[in-house]
């Protein structure tokens, strides 16, 4: 039965994608309207901070992907805030919808196909203001993306346009959102943003072509680019994933550094656990398209909760922890396009018991930070209420 | 033990001979430019590399990417030919066979690559990748031949349904199985493991590093492990082989290597692992520059441009291996005055030494593998982990907190979950108090 | 870079002998040659001299009593010089025959061009920005109709609904009856008017493949990385397609067309030939016809130096376009 069920949802029949599609192609066009919209009053995204203290705040994001095999609910309500000057973990593995959530805050989802359903994703301007990135049009979007947030990706090699020189690709960035600085100002800036990434001899690197460059040398590039409006928010999507451990050590070194220079918040993605014990105050565990815990790094390294981070944390060999065997999450993670409406770990979980064959779980604070989506947590007290 | 002995009849080389000695290896690609392609220089991608190794071992090679370790598997296999020096693999050098004999040790010798998605075949079904390579070398009569093919991949950890699927159809992680068991197929001796978890999760990393170490213990296999995860290296290995710019700077032991690690570039190269654990402090050796091209490496030891200690003698003399330890050999200016080690002398007595000890290991570990396996639970794990002896202090001591923590919240849900139990609606008030989390739920969430 | 373009040149030399002498044994081993049609048409009217005799005096007179090897040699002495010798079939020296024809190729192969390219490109990029818009659909469609159905079903087709039933133009020809009484300027709208048949011919049987090109090519770069970097940066989408994606997709587009443009002087035989236009490619059609050799002869090694340059532009310019190529 199992498997029956399972090769129909494998295989689609032409009429199934085609419905699909027509269906998809109406939504997505009532959400390319709004996006593509050329004037809009300020005051239709302006909104305030919930916490001034918080530089980003995401909350109950929803970004699904409309294909023509299904809906694929990529990230399903996922909030968590950014404090000014902290540093934010967001680790799972490949599918979890960590990425999506960072391109969710740029804007940068693969269009049409990719929406923000609902949601808000609120960045702080000046004077105390603060905008709903969610609601924005795409040339308004175009104004903050690189000024008060802006993105490291994980592939260097790719990742700057193989035809211009890295300078005059950084004097553009500098010179968009700095109009008013002059042409040698704007290089002046580029030189000093080049030494800032400790880039040695700067001068010669402004006239060379990508190409000409190590993966690192490019990564430190991309983080010139990226810092070179002093921006409130940094997006590091895997920054070190594609390069080596000496050359990530650099890498890091260089992006914690830079973060209090210009008094920043990093949301760091990554799926290496070591990285964000290194760099992270607080991380948010993600499985599925959802947050499965939350919680300072201490809380989350030392009393990690939910099965699921125990078994990530378990499934990885670490230099100087010997085991005989490692732990391996049993089973696979299940079809995007057909979520069940209970746990999403319930089975691959060797804890689960009798409540998590109900619905979904909800966040359960184990302390004021330290938050987990698991029914093992949940006190008889809270659960009769 | 003794069944998978009669099915692999061929396995009796006693652990006192090596199973593969490599002297040193050279690969050098010539670089051609001008009209008639004439050879201009070189690209040294393997330089003089030397190790030995015995059957049921594994030895890693490690080092960052443009190192040469891809091109020294390769080369071991002779799939790529060497430009000096002799693979010897059970006795044979394998540059001195012809092409039929070279083709009848084929079998024994196997590689498993990183990329699952790009090395099987599209349009064949998962049963003929497997069994294809098998049938035409006549590895088993063809009586037996399907369920020999069934066997390999139960051990694999695939079904015998999957043989009529197509590659497509499976994810990253059974892909690879799919890999491991064309290889495992031919009933080889020696795998040479190209990055085999790289492209993986971490949860199927996990999975597949167990399979090859199940694998290894039930055939006796021997592997060359290519990576560049340090911390999955030192899971697996036996020995380690530390690689810069072609050269084989530093082999020894795992233990020996990473408890003292001796090549600057080694300790370098440790250091910059990060550690998954918020209080360890790093003690970090930032390395500056990025590795020089191969095509024109520095005279005299080539990591002396990057290195911390380097001294007048390391920018004109290529350094001789020193052993240190008795089998722990490293390159490098600073060990002068430790005996020098031309070949593989002097380290035979320590690796056959390993070897036995592995070997004895691993049937005590295959007799309780079958019944362990599947039933070990995030607990057990968790707190074997916490048990094992933890080497930096801070790191005992997270350790420590946490295993006591984790008792604690152990005995809080055991509580919890009498108290379900009994069901009784009085009982819910008088939950467990005074432990933090207890208290955790009565903070209203914001 | 110059050193690279000499030992170009130098190499172009020598395959620019073999293909020549190619050429030449080819046309030496004809089945009938023009010698022959002209022997017998002269004995069939002169029966005094017989078909023979005829025959060895005519070979004498054209050089043909020689094996194809020397042939070859004293054809390449002559032309090394310069010296292409007269055509047989038009009576006159071929570069004057060629000079008189070659520019109504031309004229007609650049407006072609012109028009592919101020077509394809624009349509190519906007169909790949909106991929599987109703524009996007409608391109593919005519381009595919373009690149599929040969060249002489559009001439028929154009012919029948401009020529015949509209009878906006003429139905072939280059100048129209009354061409010699027109003042110069009438004479050259003359001209332009029968030259939009062949050109929009050309436009549509050349414009499909280079517009899936451009679209292919845009849609590559329009997912790279470098693309969402530079949305990353805040650029308008404008700014965007037009800076940072045209650059990119221009590559392979200026190395293709920087390769076509010797082939500017190479003629349209078949839209030549279909519409009477005495261009080089219909010029030759006949003289081939005719067993001329050393027209056919100057038109072939034309032809491939042609095509060797094309090469060349189009690596050169690879270089020129893309820093990664760049020949240190």
């Amino acid at each position: 039965m199992a498997r029956k069920s399972k090769k129909s949802a494998n295989y689609l029949s032409a009429r199934t994608i085609r419905r699909t599609a027509k269906e998809n192609r109406r939504i997505t066009r009532q959400f390319e309207q709004k996006l593509n919209r050329k004037h809009v009053a300020p005051s239709e995204y302006a909104t305030v901070m919930k916490d001034p203290a918080n530089v980003l705040e995401v909350e109950d994001l929803k970004t699904y992907f409309f294909t023509d095999a299904g809906t694929v609910k990529a990230v399903d309500g996922v909030s968590f805030e950014v404090p000014r000057g902290k540093t934010i973990g967001l680790v799972g593995e490949s599918g979890c919808g960590k990425s999506v959530t960072s391109l969710s805050i740029m804007q940068l989802l693969q269009r049409p196909q990719g929406q923000i359903v609902s949601g808000a994703i609120r960045l702080t301007q000046d004077h105390g203001q603060a905008v709903d990135i969610t609601k924005m049009p795409i040339h308004a979007m175009e104004k903050i993306r690189g000024k008060d947030v802006s993105m490291i990706f994980q592939e260097p090699m790719t990742s700057l346009n193989p035809v211009f020189k890295i300078g005059s690709q950084l004097d553009e960035v500098i010179g968009l959102h700095n109009p008013d600085m002059d042409k040698d100002a704007v290089k002046k800036r580029t030189i000093e943003m080049l030494e800032l990434v400790s880039i040695a001899n700067s001068g010669a690197v402004y006239d060379m072509y990508p190409h000409q460059l190590s993966g690192g040398m490019r990564q430190r590039v991309m983080i010139a680019i990226a810092l070179a409006c002093s921006p409130k928010v940094i997006i590091a999507d895997e920054p070190t994933t594609a390069l080596d451990v000496t050359i990530q050590a650099q890498i890091l070194d260089i992006l914690r550094r830079l973060k209090d220079q210009i008094n920043s918040s990093i949301v760091l993605i990554t799926h290496d656990l070591g990285v964000i014990a290194e760099m992270a105050d607080e991380v948010v565990v993600m499985y599925a398209g959802r947050i499965v815990e939350k919680g300072t790094v201490e809380e989350i390294f030392k009393h990690p909760s939910h099965p699921y981070t125990l078994g990530l944390m378990a499934s990885k060999p670490v230099v100087s922890r010997h085991v005989e065997r490692l732990y391996s999450i049993p089973g696979n993670v299940p079809n995007p396009i057909e979520m069940p409406d209970y746990c999403y770990f319930r089975d691959r979980c060797d804890r689960a018991f009798e409540p998590c064959y109900g619905e979904y779980p909800p966040m359960i604070s184990l302390s004021p930070t330290h938050k987990v989506a698991c029914y093992c947590y949940q006190q008889p007290a809270d659960k009769k209420e | 033990m003794a069944k998978h002995t009669t099915s692999h009849p061929s396995q009796t080389t006693p652990p006192s001979q090596e199973l593969l000695s490599v002297s040193h290896l050279k690969t050098y690609f010539p670089i051609k430019s001008g009209v008639l392609q004439r050879v201009t220089g070189y690209v040294k991608a393997v330089d003089d590399i030397s190790f030995k190794l015995y059957p049921g071992q594994t030895m890693s090679l490690v080092g960052e990417s443009g190192c040469g370790k891809t091109t020294a598997g390769r080369t071991i296999l002779r799939l790529t030919p060497k430009s000096a020096g002799e693979v010897v693999f059970e006795g044979k050098d394998i540059y001195k066979l012809d092409a039929q004999e070279l083709r009848a040790l084929r079998p024994q010798m196997q590689l498993i690559f990183q990329d699952p998605y790009s090395s099987l075949s599209p349009r064949m079904p998962v049963g003929e990748i497997i069994a294809e390579a098998p049938r035409q070398h006549h590895i088993v009569p063809k009586e037996q031949f399907d369920t020999y093919i069934d066997k390999i991949m139960k051990d694999c950890g695939l079904q015998p349904y999957h043989r009529d699927r197509y590659p497509h159809e499976f994810s990253g992680g059974q892909r690879q199985r799919i890999c491991i068991a064309r290889a495992l197929a031919l009933n080889p001796k020696f795998i040479v493991c190209d990055e085999p978890v790289s492209a993986l999760d971490v949860s199927i990393q996990a999975q597949i590093i167990n399979l090859l170490m199940d694998l290894q213990a039930q055939y006796n296999l021997t592997y060359l492990f290519i990576s560049h995860d340090l911390s999955v290296v030192e899971h697996i290995s036996d020995l380690i082989g530390v690689m810069y710019l072609g050269d084989l700077v530093e082999r020894g032991t795992k233990k020996e290597v990473f408890a003292r690690p001796l090549h600057p570039y080694t300790q370098a190269l440790f250091s910059a692992i990060p550690v998954p654990d918020p209080d360890y402090k790093m003690n970090r050796i930032i390395l500056e520059g990025s590795i020089p091209s191969p095509a024109n490496p520095p005279a005299g030891c080539k990591f002396h441009t990057r290195c911390r200690y380097c001294m007048e003698i390391c920018k004109q003399q290529v350094p001789p291996s020193y052993e240190v330890e008795p089998g722990h050999v490293v390159n490098c200016h600073l060990y002068e005055g430790s005996p020098v080690v031309d070949d593989l002398t002097g380290s035979d007595d320590m690796e056959v030494q390993l070897a036995r000890e592995k070997l004895a290991a691993a049937e005590d570990r295959a007799a309780g593998a079958a019944a362990a396996r599947g039933q070990l639970s995030v607990d057990d794990i968790v707190s074997e982990n916490l048990s094992e002896e933890a080497r930096t202090d801070s790191q005992e001591a997270v350790l420590d907190r946490s295993s006591e923590w984790m008792k604690e919240r152990e005995q809080q849900l055991e509580r919890m979950q009498a108290d379900r139990r009994q069901a009784e609606p009085a009982a819910a008030g008088a939950a467990p108090a005074g432990d933090e989390s207890a208290e955790a739920p009565a903070s209203p969430e914001k | 870079m110059r050193k690279y373009i000499v030992k170009r040149l130098l190499w172009s030399i020598l395959i620019l002998f073999f293909v020549s002498f190619l050429i030449y044994l080819l046309m030496r081993s004809l089945p009938s040659s023009y010698v022959e049609t002209v022997a017998r048409e002269r004995a069939a009217s002169n029966p005094q001299v017989s078909y023979k005799q005829w025959l060895e005096r005519l070979n004498e007179l054209y050089g043909l009593n020689v094996n194809p090897l020397q042939g070859f040699f004293i054809w390449l002495s002559q032309a090394i010089r310069g010296h292409f010798g007269d055509s047989w079939y038009y009576g006159v020296p071929v570069t004057q025959k060629f000079g008189s024809v070659i520019w109504y190729s031309f004229a007609l192969g650049a407006a072609a061009l012109i028009f592919q390219v101020a077509l394809a490109i624009p349509l190519g990029i906007q169909s790949a920005r909106k991929q599987y818009s109703a524009l996007d659909y409608a391109t593919t469609v005519f381009a595919l109709i373009g690149i599929s159905l040969p060249g002489f079903f559009f001439i028929t087709i154009l012919k029948m609904v401009f020529a015949v039933n509209l009878g906006w133009f003429d139905l072939n020809g280059i100048v129209g009856r009354m061409h010699d009484s027109y003042s110069p300027f009438r004479q050259f709208l003359d001209i332009c008017q029968h030259m939009v048949l062949p050109t929009l011919n050309l436009v549509i049987i050349g414009t499909g493949s280079l517009l899936r090109y451009t679209r292919t090519n845009m849609l590559e770069v329009l997912n790279s990385d470098y693309i969402r970097t530079a949305r990353a940066e805040g650029l308008s989408e404008r700014r965007v397609i037009n800076h940072h994606a045209f650059r990119n997709t221009l590559i392979p587009l200026v190395t293709i067309i920087g390769g076509t443009l010797p082939g500017l002087f190479s003629g349209a035989l078949i839209t030549e030939t279909l519409f009477k236009i005495p261009g080089i490619g219909y010029t030759s059609y006949e003289a081939m016809l005719a067993g001329d050799i050393p027209f056919t002869m100057f038109y072939l090694t034309f032809m491939a130096i042609l095509t060797l340059l094309g090469t060349l532009i189009s690596d050169v310019l690879y270089a020129v376009v893309d820093p990664r190529v760049r020949v240190s």
